[in-house]
């Protein structure tokens, strides 16, 4: 249906507010599905977290798809966005991972440090290395 | 008034027409700039690269023969870096071609081989791979992969004026090369052999398939009686392959010279032309009398019954069915000729001296055929012809004129014009409407079909019957009248066509003339001018007043349509796939 | 099977000081007098990064981390590791783990160095969402447009902003826009050239995959701003997720009245669709792209006629690149000034590179102009891994040059990079370092254009062909000192004769190694030898007999029984039956085998 300007505006802000969470919705979470992103594996990691938030019932949590963010090499890339404008990026995901993702991040609260981006001293370094 | 634009070329002043290239300009100081992939009006596509100038401030040069003139631009046609670059350009180009200059038959009329030695290029220093290497013989065309240069005027001509889409682009880099489309041969896709991607060819890449070996063997066999047969056309462009200006009349010493080659007769197809007139003619008042197909459309060109068999075959019925001139005449010599001279048929060996390449896939078809013997046994293209000629040392511009020999002789001067575009309606309307009219008319120049305009239509009365008639050349313009036709909206009685542009005087067969040459003359008006003096000066001019065409009825055919001609001088057609 | 454990020792310049090659030896020792010569294998690697807590050890496949272990722990470690089972404590890496700064890429400077424009919403929405797009803004800017400007403003914006075509030829976006919007025709089109085709460059896909409205937003404010009422994209078809995300764009934005007839009320209409190019690189080039969308042959033509005046179907046609569109809402939503204040006197705003090759930070990311290369490969993109040293970074794919620790901060922009003998390009950037030959570098390149020429003039058809011809020689050991002279030769004539942008620029990278690194040439041609060990027939295999200690590992690893020897004999290579493989040399375990 075509839409008037207002109703453009309309949409703007209620997607704005979904986006941002600041609807009852508690985390976004962004998988890399740009052609980088599933030749390194994002779309296993997608479906499963798709499953995972309906078989769990997790009605307060997006499951989007989107763009390359830049950094191919740590492809596939989740991010999770909540309510506080919070960002955590995991990297180099499996279908395996993003489970405890869930379960330890999304449910538990707690971010699984181990699979996150990390920088030392400005340098990327895959997480895997920490002890 | 058209826009003037005015620039410098080598700091001379220059003023032309807008849209004038800067290739055309500098032709009008008398400058000329190299060009190989350059043809007027069908391929101006700037690919060669051989016809480069500097246009101050541009940073790469420029190719000339698309450039458009502008006002106040600075061009230079032989700096420096103009020299250079057309020189390595060139020999990169010679790189990847075959030189087998010597031995190739474009030899002294190559434009490549003549821009080698205009450009002074003392060596070729670049070596490496060459792209090209497949040689393909089809009944008149031959195409050498390891000649061709890639500069697409074979697939424009084919494509753009002939409206084939035989050749294409094939590949791409290095291998790009023209080919026949999907990979096949010439004579497994849409070719009809009319030869135009030849006389358009600046190298050997493509030529005709050369019988000038099987014909010479004939005449060296001392049990074989041979006979040259000359199409109209053939005349009027002879005379180039010996030097000659475009437009000479050869009439004599082609016959001179067959002479000498040692034909036992030489005859004119011409004789045959009026004769196809009397037997079209009457076919054509038939039909229209007798409700049959209309419109009817001529059949003496043979590049053309390949184009409707393969493009038309819905439409085969409108074709009249008069055998070629060329058919009729190769019949009569076996049959008429034979019996009157007491000629074993089996030992007559008819060689017959075409401007056309499709004539020698004509030969071939079982329809041409009487007896178990074909109608003619071999067809020379002039070009051939004037090979045996210089072969055997015949000195071609001393050698005097000749007449044609009895029995099948020059005819009338509706035959000559047979080889210029509109030259069959001419005639067939000189003979029909006097047929019709039952009266002598003083009528005989038809100027509105003449000329080189694509298609020529136009309406004449007389006794009571309107003619519509329309006259197209050139593949392009066939297929809008065709497509007419097919439609059934074609308000026709009659149509000539004629399958290369301008007829038979610029057909396949006819000597090679070089882009730039025809960027200034239309070669096919020159040469048709030969064909309408001759008739201008004959005579006789219209068919059936030729005494040889009724004595041939008298003692022979009986009448035209009879049940003789019908047997000896017409035929049918079949239709053919476009692909194999 | 045994239990097998890998001991990886980082041998990266950094550890590499740090004496990780003496580590090796006595984590060898040690390995040796525990027994553990069966089950435990030790292994130098690339750096991890880590190199100010050198020499890193991992243990694989439990994937243990120690940082800074002396020669003097090596016992220790293998005994408290493999022995006891148990981690070796005093070198485990937590220690620093409270510096560790970690969550969110938005943290990285990989990230942080990056003004993004034309990537602003990759990553961050879903693209084919529509109403994502809106939420963040998405077609305010061709509201602003239809309703408050008339097509002149939008060129002028447009001008002013400095903005040229990211797409590689730099020309200004707003003079081709005005130039179109100029042109007499009734019919007009926009054109957009996604047919992103230099080697490992991806800036395009990833913007149309990532946020394609902002490219169909931008196609429809250009058609207002020329007077164009229809539209292509002409996108290669390997490219299926851009295709599938942007034909979504198209449909969706039909939907909600943003394309099509009377758009937002304004009467304004505007088509938009998609022609799939068959991945031929020349139809990046625009001639040869209005020739594709038209089904003709992937060709270029002549020029003139320009695209402005005649192009698609011989109609005023705009034809810009992914990236251009994708700054467009940018420039109408926040101004031309603000996208006027990044960058530099001539090159306004960022420019997106995908950065491959040598580097750490392998990816997409889109700096402002001005930018130095230093800044980016090292600063940006984390350095050249290994510890190897950075030789050159090509710039502008098959058509640029390469550009050396000379100029390395010089800060990027069209013209500086045409000045230092590149290009700016589309937005490749392949970082080589010392194990790159750039004779093999450039024929690489060649190879591709040769590949890629169409074949139309004879010039690049056979041009490049001879040049590639001529390069293979001289990697073959083949070359001749004239063959540098016929390569400059030949190069010239492409660059003033060869009929469109592809050829005029193919020589370049061979122009380009010419000039920077004429001795790699020479020693290739005089003296027979790659200095880089890359050219196969130019590199010899060679085992150190002082380093042998006859193991017999490279005679049973070579594929050719090229190697003979017996035990306490130090092998030998048969040069005449070596065909360069080199799993000799990574066979090895006393790095005895070099290449020279």
């Amino acid at each position: 249906m075509k839409k008037t300007s207002q109703q453009l505006q309309e949409i703007r802000e209620a997607t704005l507010a979904k986006i941002t969470l600041k609807n009852d919705q508690t985390h976004r979470i962004l998988v890399g599905l740009a052609t980088c992103g599933q030749a390194a594996g994002a779309r296993p990691v997608y479906d499963e977290l798709k499953k995972i938030v309906t078989d769990k019932n997790l009605a307060n949590v997006q499951v989007v798809q989107t763009g390359c963010i830049g950094l191919c090499r740590v492809e596939p890339i989740v991010e999770v966005l909540e309510k506080d404008g919070s960002k955590t990026t995991y990297i180099n995901m499996t279908a395996e991972k993003i489970a405890k993702v869930v379960d330890e991040h999304i449910i538990g609260g707690k971010v699984v440090d181990e699979y996150t981006i990390t920088v030392v001293d400005g340098t990327l370094i895959s997480p895997k290395i920490i002890g | 008034m058209e826009k003037m634009v005015n620039f410098k070329i080598n700091g001379i002043p220059v003023s032309v027409p807008e849209g004038t290239t800067v290739l055309e300009a500098a032709r009008t100081l008398n400058i000329k700039i190299p060009t190989l992939c350059y043809l007027k009006g069908i391929n101006e596509i700037g690919a060669c690269r051989m016809c480069l100038v500097e246009i101050k401030g541009s940073k790469a040069l420029q190719p000339s023969c698309v450039y458009p003139a502008a006002e106040g631009i600075e061009v230079l046609t032989n700096s420096e870096r103009v020299r250079k670059t057309r020189k390595k350009n060139l020999e990169l180009i010679l790189s990847d071609h075959k030189r087998e200059c010597t031995t190739c038959i474009r030899s002294e009329n190559c434009e490549l081989q003549k821009m080698s030695k205009e450009l002074g290029l003392e060596e070729v220093t670049i070596t490496g791979e060459r792209s090209g290497h497949k040689v393909e013989v089809n009944t008149a065309i031959v195409r050498d992969e390891s000649k061709c240069i890639f500069c697409k005027r074979c697939i424009s001509v084919c494509n753009k004026v002939q409206s084939l889409g035989a050749l294409a682009a094939a590949n791409r880099g290095f291998k790009a090369i023209a080919q026949p489309i999907f990979g096949k041969s010439l004579e497994e896709v849409n070719c009809i052999q009319c030869g135009q991607c030849v006389i358009n060819c600046p190298v050997g890449a493509l030529y005709e398939k050369d019988d000038t070996e099987k014909a010479l063997s004939f005449i060296d066999d001392p049990e074989l009686y041979t006979v040259a047969v000359t199409a109209p056309a053939v005349r009027a462009a002879l005379a180039e392959e010996f030097g000659y200006p475009i437009g000479t009349d050869a009439t004599g010493k082609m016959v001179t010279a067959g002479k000498m080659l040692g034909f036992d007769k030489v005859f004119d197809v011409n004789f045959a032309a009026d004769l196809t007139i009397m037997e079209e003619g009457t076919e054509l008042i038939g039909r229209i009398k007798n409700g049959g197909t209309l419109p009817m459309i001529t059949s003496c060109s043979p590049g053309w019954i390949n184009y409707c068999e393969k493009n038309y075959p819905g439409q085969l019925a409108n074709l009249s069915t008069c055998k070629s001139p060329q058919g009729m005449i190769g019949a009569l010599v076996k049959t008429h000729f034979a019996q009157m001279n007491n000629i074993d048929p089996k030992k007559i060996r008819v060689v017959s001296i075409m401007p056309c390449t499709a004539k020698k896939t004509e030969i071939v078809r079982p329809q041409l055929s009487n007896n178990g013997m074909q109608d003619i046994d071999v067809v020379l293209t002039t070009r051939e012809y004037a090979r045996i000629i210089k072969g055997a040392g015949i000195d071609f511009k001393n050698i005097p004129d000749s007449a044609f020999d009895e029995y099948y002789d020059e005819g009338t001067g509706a035959a000559v014009i047979f080889g210029a575009t509109g030259g069959v309606m001419e005639a067939a309307l000189r003979t029909a409407i006097e047929v019709i009219t039952g009266e002598v008319s003083d009528k005989v120049d038809y100027p509105q079909v003449r000329g080189v305009e694509g298609i020529k239509e136009f309406e004449v009365t007389a006794g009571g019957l309107t003619l519509k008639a329309c006259v197209a050349h050139g593949g392009a313009n066939i297929r809008k009248v065709m497509d007419e036709v097919k439609a059934g909206t074609s308000p026709y009685h009659f149509i000539e066509i004629m399958a290369c542009p301008g007829g038979c005087v610029n057909g396949g067969g006819q000597p090679i003339v070089d882009a730039q040459t025809k960027a200034v003359i239309d070669i096919r008006a020159e040469r048709a001018k030969v064909l309408y003096n001759r008739d201008a000066n004959n005579p006789l001019r219209k068919s059936h007043d030729n005494p040889s065409i009724k004595r041939i009825y008298e003692e022979f055919l009986t009448e035209p349509n009879s049940h003789k001609s019908h047997e000896l001088l017409h035929t049918h057609y079949e239709a053919k796939p476009k692909y194999k | 099977m045994a239990n097998v454990h890998e001991i990886r020792v980082c041998g990266g310049t950094g550890c590499h000081n740090n004496k990780s090659a003496d580590l090796i030896k006595a984590l060898k020792k040690a390995i040796k007098a525990a027994d553990l010569g069966e089950t435990v294998k030790v292994v130098e690697t690339g750096c991890f990064g880590l190199c100010e807590k050198g020499p890193i050890v991992m243990v694989c496949p439990e994937e243990t981390f120690y940082s800074q272990v002396a020669v003097e722990d090596a016992e220790e470690l293998i005994n408290t590791h493999f022995v006891k089972g148990e981690f070796f404590t005093k070198r485990l890496y937590k220690t620093i783990k409270d510096d560790i700064k970690r969550k969110a890429f938005s943290d990285t400077e990989f990230y942080k160095k990056q003004y993004r424009i034309a990537l602003k919403n990759g990553g961050a929405i879903d693209p084919e969402d529509i109403d994502e797009y809106l939420a963040v803004g998405g077609y305010t800017a061709l509201e602003k447009v239809l309703k408050e400007m008339q097509p002149a403003d939008v060129v002028d914006v447009v001008t002013k902003s400095g903005l040229r075509g990211r797409g590689g030829g730099g020309f200004s976006t707003g003079q081709k826009w005005k130039f179109a919007m100029l042109a007499q025709g009734d019919k007009k089109y926009v054109a957009c050239n996604a047919d992103e085709g230099d080697p490992g460059a991806f800036m395009d896909r990833s913007i149309l995959e990532g946020d394609p409205h902002s490219v169909v937003e931008a196609m429809a404010i250009a058609a207002y701003a020329i007077g164009a009422d229809e539209g292509y994209v002409y996108v290669r078809a390997e490219y299926p997720t851009a295709v599938k995300h942007l034909q979504k764009a198209i449909d969706d934005a039909k939907e909600y009245g943003l394309l099509g007839d009377d758009i937002l009320g304004t009467g304004f209409n505007f088509t938009l669709s998609i022609r799939l190019g068959a991945g031929a690189f020349v139809c990046g080039e625009e001639t040869a792209l209005l020739n594709s969308i038209e089904g003709l042959r992937g060709e270029p033509r002549p020029r003139p006629p320009y695209p402005a005046n005649k192009g698609v179907f011989g109609c005023p046609t705009i034809l810009n690149n992914v990236e251009t569109y994708a700054n467009i809402t940018t420039i109408i939503n926040d101004g031309w000034e603000k996208f006027a204040e990044l960058g530099t006197e001539k090159s306004k705003g960022t420019k997106v590179f995908a950065i491959g090759g040598k580097i750490n930070n392998t990816g997409l990311l889109e700096i402002s102009m001005g930018t130095t290369l230093r800044e980016i490969i090292f600063d940006i993109c984390g350095g050249i891994p290994n510890g190897r040293k950075f030789k050159a970074a090509q710039t502008g794919g098959p058509s640029g040059g390469c550009i050396t620790e000379k100029n390395l901060d010089v800060p990027i922009d069209y013209d500086n990079l045409i000045a230092i003998g590149s290009m700016m390009g589309s937005g490749g950037l392949i970082v080589m370092d010392e194990d790159n030959c750039m004779v093999d570098v450039a024929r690489f390149f060649m190879d591709f254009i040769v590949d890629e020429s169409c074949g139309k003039c004879p010039t690049c058809r056979i041009g490049t062909k001879r040049m590639l011809e001529i390069l293979e020689k001289i990697c073959d050991g083949k070359g001749e000192l004239a063959d540098i002279d016929r390569l400059q030769d030949i190069a010239q004539t492409l660059a003033n004769g060869a009929l469109c942008a592809l050829g005029q620029s193919a020589s370049n990278p061979v122009l380009s190694t010419l000039a920077n690194f004429k001795d790699e040439y020479l020693a290739h041609i005089v003296d027979k030898k790659c200095p880089a060990g890359v050219c196969k027939n130019l590199t010899d295999f060679v085992i150190d007999a002082d380093k042998c200690k006859a193991c017999g590992k490279c005679k049973k690893a070579c594929p050719v029984e090229a190697i003979s020897g017996e035990a306490k004999v130090a092998h030998v290579i048969d040069q005449e039956k070596c065909i360069k493989c080199g799993t000799c040399m990574s066979n090895c375990p006393f790095d005895a085998i070099t290449k020279k």
